[in-house]
């Protein structure tokens, strides 16, 4: 997704007679931003939809993401739209991850949109990157925290489920909210800031071979960390489609019911 | 010596600070031509005021970097036949233009010296023994050094490039810089209130074009701006920390 | 024309910004001069960046059986005994504390397993001595040394400043005129001492690894101001550099192919080595390689380029790419060669002068009062032949030495002297010459026939009637050198016709050391080779040949050499345990 210099880099010799109009990039470059600016709307009007107006997320075994863990609050007759309860957090997550920063500064703000061209000319010494509002993006640590608690539930969703009603049971749903969980745990445990957490606040690696041990398992995830990012987004979104589906009977029921 | 069928159509950027415009030259190719090359071979033969800053054309030094096609390269690692048809080189767009394409990149330098020097704690100054350090310990900051500062990553960075900040954030090379004596295993200072400060480190917002361009390819976002925006939400922005920081300090007095 | 100039006083004034410089300016502001550092390029640019393998001192990390002796053994063996043996002998000595000393700067080295500065095997050097980082070596030298300096007090740093002339009066240093590219503004420094630090003169050839910079300004300088030059005809060829593409011509291929396996061989596939070193093979001594290479392509059997193949193929993939990063790198964006596929294509490149300005092995003091030099721009430590890793810590060690003779001899007299006016004026009129000529001859056109007739004339193997045809061209050279012009416009805004014009003056005074004394060493010894004077001739074994400038112009005189002390006689030949790695690092 990245515009990346690999992308242009030759993988060897009997590549070097390919023409490389952009150096970095051979897609034009305004496409990147394009791209996310779509995706991400795309998603938000989706998630928006799912937990404003939507009640629940489970059928039979299977539990949708935007709803784990279950918590049914209601106020008098009013039901609290139990997504409420968990959205905020991916949405904190996100929205202060290092990648989405970049995808959202980039694509929203055009700052900058591409590399080495021109910008919309805000009045002068307006730019003030992250230092007034966007300091917040410095909590990203605690979004953290938060989305830990919630993969805790998430592959707890993914073990009770192949355990329906005290026996193994595997169908399309399973695969999906496994796959979906392996992508989510790809993308959190490969954030910068456990990275930083996990050992790179330390000097000397030497000193505690675990959290270095730790640090560098971070790093074998966080090198793709914005691939993670939109794999586990579409991953979600897969996931909740096809539970929705089910709960609406545009997709015949499987065989625990 | 192989000259191909048609000469290359290089146009440069020719000019001072106030005036400039494109000026076509027709360059016989060689193989294994790079762009600073042609430059030079235009130079010698066409336009012998032509400014262009080189040392060692062998991607070493740093020198060389202009933008070619409208991205920051070094010209000495830009084989042409990378590219079709016309090859247009600027000078870096970040720094004030001397002439051609040679800018003025001193402010680089003055950045450098407001970055306190390495400093070790006094008891490892005074260790009569050679220091010990382990290869996993120091390889994080050779990543780092590696840098030959070309400054292609300051002319990049859109907050010095498009809005002119120089007066708030060091850029991406001295993020860098910055990353290499705070991760130093033997350095004993504490930049981080330099880094939020002067430093501007809350003024890059993680784009990463710098990473993109760099020649030799360090990681300035991931390995060296993230980590130190971390440190410094260590010291600044955790309320949690902040919080037993005061508890230890009380415990303490 | 606006001859105005800027006056700058300072105590110790450093010319140029490599290693030595850079050194020295710091030992000289430590001492408690003001000091003023004048780069031709912007700082931490120096060719010093370029170098690759590591700086040789007799640290002992991987082979605890090395010495001072050793390393000093092995530096005058490998100069062929034509070294300053106390320079030798104080290198040897020092290198290691100065290595240390780096370290406690900032300075990264790859490490050992307990730790300790790691060490790596070279050319001709008994014991793996030196110390490393990957390939890039003499750019953590300069970034940790630039930052040093950068922070003391008293420095001032004037980055594309070129020094045009230096002036001396009633044999003492007074200053120097420079001018800046930037603005073509002229400037006259006044300095109690100058330390000159300006590298060698490797651009005065076509084929060669040196940087843009490299055009023996200070020898130069040196001479015109009285000092004395010596050993100008050892210029050493390392043997591997890179053939093709034409581009590319010349940059160079490190010695650690070699190190790590790389092979030689001729266009018919032939080991060649094995006729000229059986014993070393590949490692051999440079001077040895090179000229084997050049064998070989005098015979017939070079590549179609004109080189030899050097193979580290049969090598790993991964292994090559995690021992020579940036020589794959190299090769594969510039010659499109996929080395851990394929042999490179190599032949040799000039790479480094063993000769240069004759000082005074404890201080680098010349015959001129105040003016010092250190690095590739003195003569004598490296005798006929410099080994690999040598040059890094010559730099840190005669640079801190003159630095601090150059700050003791600012502190010891008084105020700066002036140049004498006149002189002042004849120089700023020959600086901006050029400029007054647009219809001169191209400064490019020069530069190139003389980088021709170099590499024509005085290649690896030399003989009489080419270095006597060589000496008459730089003659004829000289003479149309002195209505050049700048090729064109004539702006003083960083006019580069203008600035090469500048260098072309210092190469020809270059060139013409090196004809002179390659046709005065009557013998073959080192990087030396004579066709009509095939073999070491012992009588001339302790001579060094010195230039200087004599009322008819350039003069040579052989000088014999201080006898070698019996003490050091004894340490170069005492046999040295021979080195077996007992475990992989």
């Amino acid at each position: 997704m990245s515009v990346s210099n690999e992308a242009a880099s030759p993988a060897g010799p009997s590549h070097f007679r390919a023409i490389v109009r952009n150096p970095y990039s051979v897609l034009p470059n305004w496409v990147y931003p394009a791209f996310v600016a779509v995706a991400l709307s795309a998603f938000a009007v989706y998630s928006i939809w799912v937990v404003f107006l939507n009640n629940g997320g489970r059928y039979g075994p299977y539990l949708s993401p935007f709803y784990s863990p279950e918590i049914t609050l209601r106020l008098g007759d009013f039901l609290i739209p139990p997504a409420l309860w968990v959205a905020w957090a991916p949405l904190a997550f996100r929205g202060t991850c290092y990648y989405y920063r970049k995808a959202y500064f980039r694509s929203f703000f055009w700052h900058p949109r591409s590399c080495a061209v021109p910008e919309p000319r805000n009045r002068p010494g307006s730019y003030r990157g992250e230092t007034g509002f966007w300091a917040l993006n410095n909590l990203h640590r605690y979004a953290l925290y938060a989305i830990t608690v919630q993969m805790a539930f998430l592959w707890y969703d993914v073990a009770a489920q192949f355990l329906y009603r005290g026996s193994f049971h595997v169908g399309l749903g399973s695969l999906l909210m496994l796959v979906n969980v392996v992508c989510l745990s790809g993308y959190t445990f490969g954030c910068h800031a456990l990275r930083h957490l996990a050992g790179g606040s330390q000097d000397c690696f030497s000193c505690n071979r675990a959290r270095f041990a730790l640090w560098k398992g971070v790093t074998v995830l966080n090198v793709r960390h914005d691939r993670w990012a939109w794999v586990s987004l579409f991953t979600v979104v897969l996931t909740d489609v096809y539970i929705r589906l089910l709960m609406l009977g545009v997709l015949p029921h499987g065989t625990w019911a | 010596m192989t000259v191909s069928i048609s000469p290359l159509k290089l146009s440069v950027f020719r000019g001072e600070a106030d005036r400039g415009e494109m000026v076509a030259y027709s360059v016989p190719v060689r193989e294994g031509m790079v762009v600073l090359d042609a430059v030079l071979w235009a130079q010698a033969n066409l336009a012998p005021d032509l400014a262009v800053r080189w040392n060692c054309k062998a991607a070493k030094c740093g020198s060389c970097a202009a933008e070619v096609n409208g991205f920051p390269r070094l010209l000495c690692k830009s084989p042409v036949d990378d590219y079709a048809g016309e090859i247009s080189v600027r000078p870096m767009a970040a720094f004030p233009l001397i002439r051609d394409l040679v800018t003025d990149v001193s402010w680089n330098y003055e950045v450098n010296k407001r970055i306190p020097e390495f400093t070790p704690p006094e008891a490892d100054q005074h260790d009569p023994e050679p220091w010990r350090m382990q290869q996993v310990d120091v390889d994080r900051v050779i990543e780092f050094r590696k840098c030959i500062e070309c400054f292609l990553c300051q002319d990049v960075c859109h907050v010095l490039r498009n809005h002119g900040r120089t007066d708030a954030y060091f850029g991406p090379r001295f993020m860098v810089r910055m990353a290499s004596l705070e991760m130093h295993p033997k350095d004993g200072l504490d930049r981080r209130p330099l880094l939020k400060g002067d430093a501007g480190v809350g003024f890059c917002n993680i784009t990463k074009c710098c990473q993109e361009v760099c020649p030799e390819h360090i990681h300035i976002t991931d390995n060296a701006i993230i980590p130190l925006k971390e440190r410094t939400a260590d010291a600044y922005f955790d309320p949690i920390r902040a919080l037993t920081r005061r508890l230890g300090r009380r415990s303490a007095g | 024309m606006d001859t105005a100039y800027e006056t700058v006083e300072t105590d110790v004034l450093v010319i140029g910004a490599g290693g030595a410089g850079l050194r020295g300016a710091i030992a000289a502001a430590e001492s408690g001069c003001r000091v003023t550092v004048i780069c031709k390029s912007l700082l931490g640019k120096a060719h010093t960046v370029m170098a690759e393998g590591g700086m040789a001192a007799a640290l002992g990390n991987v082979a605890g059986q090395d010495s001072w002796e050793a390393h000093f053994a092995d530096t005058m063996k490998g100069g062929k005994l034509l070294n300053n043996w106390r320079m030798a002998e104080i290198h040897a000595q020092e290198a290691p504390d100065r290595v240390l000393e780096l370290e406690r700067w900032g300075a990264v080295f790859d490490r050992t397993h307990s730790g300790l500065i790691h060490q790596r095997p070279f050319g001709a050097h008994t014991y793996p001595r030196l110390a490393h980082i990957g390939d890039r070596t003499g750019l953590e030298l300069i970034r940790t040394l630039q930052d040093r300096l950068v922070h003391r007090q008293n420095v001032d740093v004037h980055m594309e400043v070129t020094v045009a002339r230096l002036f001396a009066s009633a044999g003492r240093i007074v200053g120097a005129l420079a001018y800046r590219r930037a603005d073509g503004g002229l400037l006259l420094y006044r300095a109690r001492a100058v330390l000159l630090a300006t590298g060698g003169a490797g651009r005065i050839y076509r084929v060669t690894s040196n940087s843009w910079e490299c055009t023996g300004d200070g020898t130069a300088l040196a001479y015109e101001v009285g000092a004395e030059l010596q050993d100008c005809e050892m210029v050493q060829f390392h043997p591997t550099g890179m053939v093709w593409p034409a581009g590319v011509r010349g940059i160079l291929v490190t010695e650690g192919v070699r190190g790590e396996g790389g092979v030689l061989r001729n266009k018919d596939g032939e080991r060649f080595m094995e006729r000229y070193d059986p014993e070393r093979m590949e490692l051999s001594s440079r001077d040895v390689v090179a000229r084997a290479i050049n064998s070989e392509v005098v015979a017939g059997r070079g590549t179609d380029h004109g080189g030899a193949y050097l193979d580290i193929s049969h090598k790993s993939p991964d292994y090559i790419r995690r021992k020579l990063p940036s020589m794959y790198e190299q090769f594969l964006k510039l010659a499109r060669v996929d080395i851990t596929k394929g042999p490179m294509e190599v032949a040799p490149t000039i790479h480094y002068y063993m000769g240069g300005v004759r000082v005074d092995p404890e201080t680098g003091a010349t015959r001129v009062g105040g003016l010092f030099a250190a690095g590739e721009v003195t003569s004598g430590l490296h005798g006929a032949n410099r080994l690999g890793g040598n040059s890094l810590t010559d730099l840190l060690v005669f640079g801190k030495r003159v630095g601090e003779a150059a700050a003791a001899h600012a502190l010891q007299h008084g105020k700066a002297g002036a140049p004498r006016s006149p002189e002042v004026a004849e120089a700023i009129a020959c600086l901006l010459g050029p400029l007054q000529r647009p219809e001169g001859e191209s400064p490019y056109r020069l530069q190139a026939e003389l980088q021709d007739l170099c590499s024509k004339y005085a290649p690896i193997i030399r003989d009489k009637p080419g270095l006597e045809e060589g000496l008459s061209r730089v003659a004829d050279l000289a003479e149309r050198s002195r209505t050049v012009g700048t090729g064109g416009p004539t702006g003083r805004v960083f006019n580069p016709g203008w600035h090469t014009a500048q260098d072309l003056r210092n190469m020809l005074v270059n060139a013409e050391a090196l004809f002179r004394s390659a046709l005065a060493r009557k013998e073959s010894r080192g990087a030396h080779t004579r066709s009509d004077y095939p073999n070491p001739d012992p009588s001339l074994a302790t001579l060094n040949y010195v230039v200087s400038e004599g009322t008819e112009g350039m003069t040579v005189q052989g000088i014999g050499a201080e006898p070698i002390p019996d003490g050091l006689v004894s340490i170069i030949n005492r046999s040295y345990e021979k080195y077996t790695p007992e475990e992989t690092e």
